[in-house]
């Protein structure tokens, strides 16, 4: 199913550049590209002071690691420092298991007054794939964030579900991730797609994700990549056209 | 007066069923190649309105005739008695989705999916489990069309009754349950959240116009359908359908959508047959049924025999359809995910249907011949009417 788009994204994707020092990780960077601008990200980067506010799900965490310091949050902060010299770099993760979008919502909102983030990246959907929530719900789960976002002045991206092959006969995650990627076209939000790179990953061989251990070193990497990939996102929408600095709202 | 039941069997009915059941098998296992050939990537619909449309059809056809012939009572309690079949075809297929997926919990362990993993919960509480999956409650992935199916089939004697006899109210009454269950929402509930993906108070709409056409409607809009206009309306739908779903794949041509456009059209909602959907489903019907006639003669080559015979066995092979999904993907999980492994399971998937569809066909022609069973060769005719 994916060779014909992979193909045909690869040409497409003409602004995906494969940065990174990872080259596992940039395999599948045509797969990140910046479809709209993050102009609050543009302006705190001019003023030298980056804060990222995380709010997700279990899968935003790496239990097992010390302070989740191998899970993606931690690893974007060190990505983001590294692109970014000169820039103070943030990110403050609210990852609890099992919380349903509907919940982070209201977790949106309250980072934004607590935290003032410039930008909020909101991990969603695996909840609710799980529990078959109404797709409604879903949607207006995700529009409430959105919104939430906007009036608090903070750009925001949005990422999918993690591609997991032991489970994808038990939990129907397309029809969720296809709900999520209309609702961040619809209000113009960035969309991480994590399943479309992790599928390609696993497509490639670059990862094993059916292998069955309890040691932690491939969910690492796994989520080294997925922070290196993140960063690169975030900088390559911060410094494209458009991203006018001090802009009320996204153009 | 009812229009007396054709005599001949319309073949179109099992090769486009057959064909559907395939569609569904194939698009039923996750991350596969091959489900690039199925319709759902054309346009808004995709083969379960095929198929709900078409067990409609055929479900008034039979049914419609045992009305007629033996009483609404006796038709009444065959009805009943197929939504008990599908009932316990079901819950033998929620038994080995329980066997696969305890099966994966006990042998299956990774730190970075401490999330997913979380979907076996449910063998923690096998009581509350089996109790909301035996109430149609509990549905996992890929296993919601036949409640849909059974729900259906357990309100479908009085519908038959007044479709008989009034052919048009019913079929108005069928739209104003759609229309309703949009304004008011209505849906069964799920567990443990949310309600049924294929709301039965939408979805029965396709299913009450396939049994409305089936007993004399499909007569009716002959001339219609045969219209040069209709048809050209038809296939510009088609086309429009085509063009906006390509926006999704290549979402760098979204912008070639109109705002108010996209709108008013999004999202598509497949749980509640949305509009668009079902004008999908007409459109490809329309042009099906004005550019494949009845009697055409390619219908009874040996080509399409193996189509036709999963048609007409299409409960045993819808349920074969879903079981080989599973092993499907658990073969590709087990042994290769390469594209070559994803073709050579959904061949061998497909072989499969038809091998027991020519089984079942085979056995069902061997009881027929048996003496004093009359009806069981009627059911042959029938050619399993789910």
């Amino acid at each position: 199913m994916t060779t014909f788009i992979i193909a045909l994204l690869a040409v497409l994707a003409a602004t995906a550049a494969a940065a990174g020092d990872n080259q596992a990780c940039a395999v599948a960077a045509h797969f990140i590209s910046p479809d709209h601008p993050l102009p609050r990200v543009k302006a705190a980067i001019a003023d030298k002071r980056l804060d990222v506010v995380v709010v997700g799900s279990a899968s935003s965490r790496l239990d097992g690691a010390t302070d989740n310091q191998k899970a993606y949050p931690a690893r974007l902060e060190a990505a983001l420092a590294e692109r970014l010299p000169g820039v103070a770099v943030k990110v403050v993760a609210y990852a609890r298991p099992r919380e349903t979008a509907a919940l982070m919502a209201q977790q949106i909102e309250r980072s934004l007054s607590a935290d003032k983030p410039a930008l909020v990246v909101w991990q969603t959907g695996t909840v609710e794939a799980m529990r078959r929530i109404d797709m409604d719900q879903f949607q207006a789960a995700l529009e409430a964030g959105f919104a939430a976002a906007q009036s608090g002045k903070s750009d925001i991206i949005l990422m999918n579900m993690q591609y997991s092959p032991r489970t994808e006969t038990m939990i129907a995650v397309p029809p969720y991730a296809e709900t999520m990627r209309f609702v961040a076209l619809q209000h113009e939000v960035l969309l991480f797609d994590r399943f479309a790179v992790m599928r390609h990953w696993s497509e490639l061989g670059t990862f094993d994700f059916v292998e069955a251990t309890k040691k932690i070193d491939t969910a690492a990497r796994v989520h080294d990549c997925i922070g290196r990939l993140l960063a690169d996102l975030i900088v390559q929408a911060a410094m494209i056209r458009g991203s006018s600095a001090h802009n009320g709202k996204s153009p | 007066m009812p229009p007396p039941a054709p005599a001949e069997r319309d073949l179109r009915l099992d090769l486009f069923r057959g064909i559907a059941l395939w569609l569904i098998f194939l698009d039923h296992i996750p991350s596969n190649v091959v489900s690039w050939v199925t319709i759902r990537n054309y346009g808004f619909s995709d083969a379960t309105e095929i198929f709900v449309f078409i067990s409609g059809y055929t479900a008034a056809f039979v049914y419609g005739r045992a009305m007629r012939e033996r009483g609404a009572v006796v038709a009444g309690a065959h009805i009943l008695k197929r939504a008990w079949q599908v009932y316990v075809a079901h819950i033998f297929l929620f038994v080995i989705y329980l066997a696969e997926i305890a099966y994966v919990s006990r042998s299956f362990e990774n730190p970075l999916y401490a999330e997913e993993m979380g979907i076996f919960d449910f063998l923690r509480q096998p009581d509350v489990t089996l109790l909301q999956a035996l109430l149609l409650k509990f549905k996992p992935a890929n296993m919601d069309v036949l409640p849909l199916y059974i729900v259906l089939l357990g309100g479908f004697a009085p519908f038959l009754w007044l479709l008989l006899r009034q052919p048009a109210l019913a079929l108005t009454i069928s739209v104003l349950i759609y229309a309703l269950s949009w304004q008011f929402g209505w849906n069964l509930p799920g567990y443990p959240d949310g309600s049924w993906v294929f709301n039965p108070f939408a979805w029965q709409l396709l299913f009450g116009f396939g049994a409305w056409c089936a007993l004399g409607g499909a007569d009716r809009l002959g001339p219609l359908v045969r219209s040069p206009v209709v048809t050209a309306l038809a296939a510009a739908y088609l086309a429009f359908a085509f063009a906006i779903v390509m926006t999704w794949y290549f979402p760098r041509y979204g912008h070639f959508v109109p705002k108010f456009l996209s709108d008013w059209m999004y999202p598509i909602d497949k749980t509640n047959l949305d509009v668009l959907r079902f004008a999908h489903f007409l459109a490809l019907a329309i042009l099906t049924v004005r550019f494949i006639p009845r009697d055409w003669p390619f219908l009874k080559s040996p080509a399409l025999r193996p189509a036709i015979l999963c048609g007409q066995n299409s409960l045993e092979i819808f349920c074969l359809g879903v079981f080989l999904a599973f092993a499907a993907h658990f073969a590709m999980v087990e042994v290769s995910e390469a594209v070559a492994a994803q073709a050579i399971v959904s061949a061998l998937g497909i072989a499969a249907m038809i091998a027991v569809a020519r089984l079942i066909t085979w056995y069902k022609t061997v009881e027929g011949r048996s003496p004093g069973s009359r009806s069981s060769r009627d059911a042959d005719l029938a050619g399993g009417e789910a």
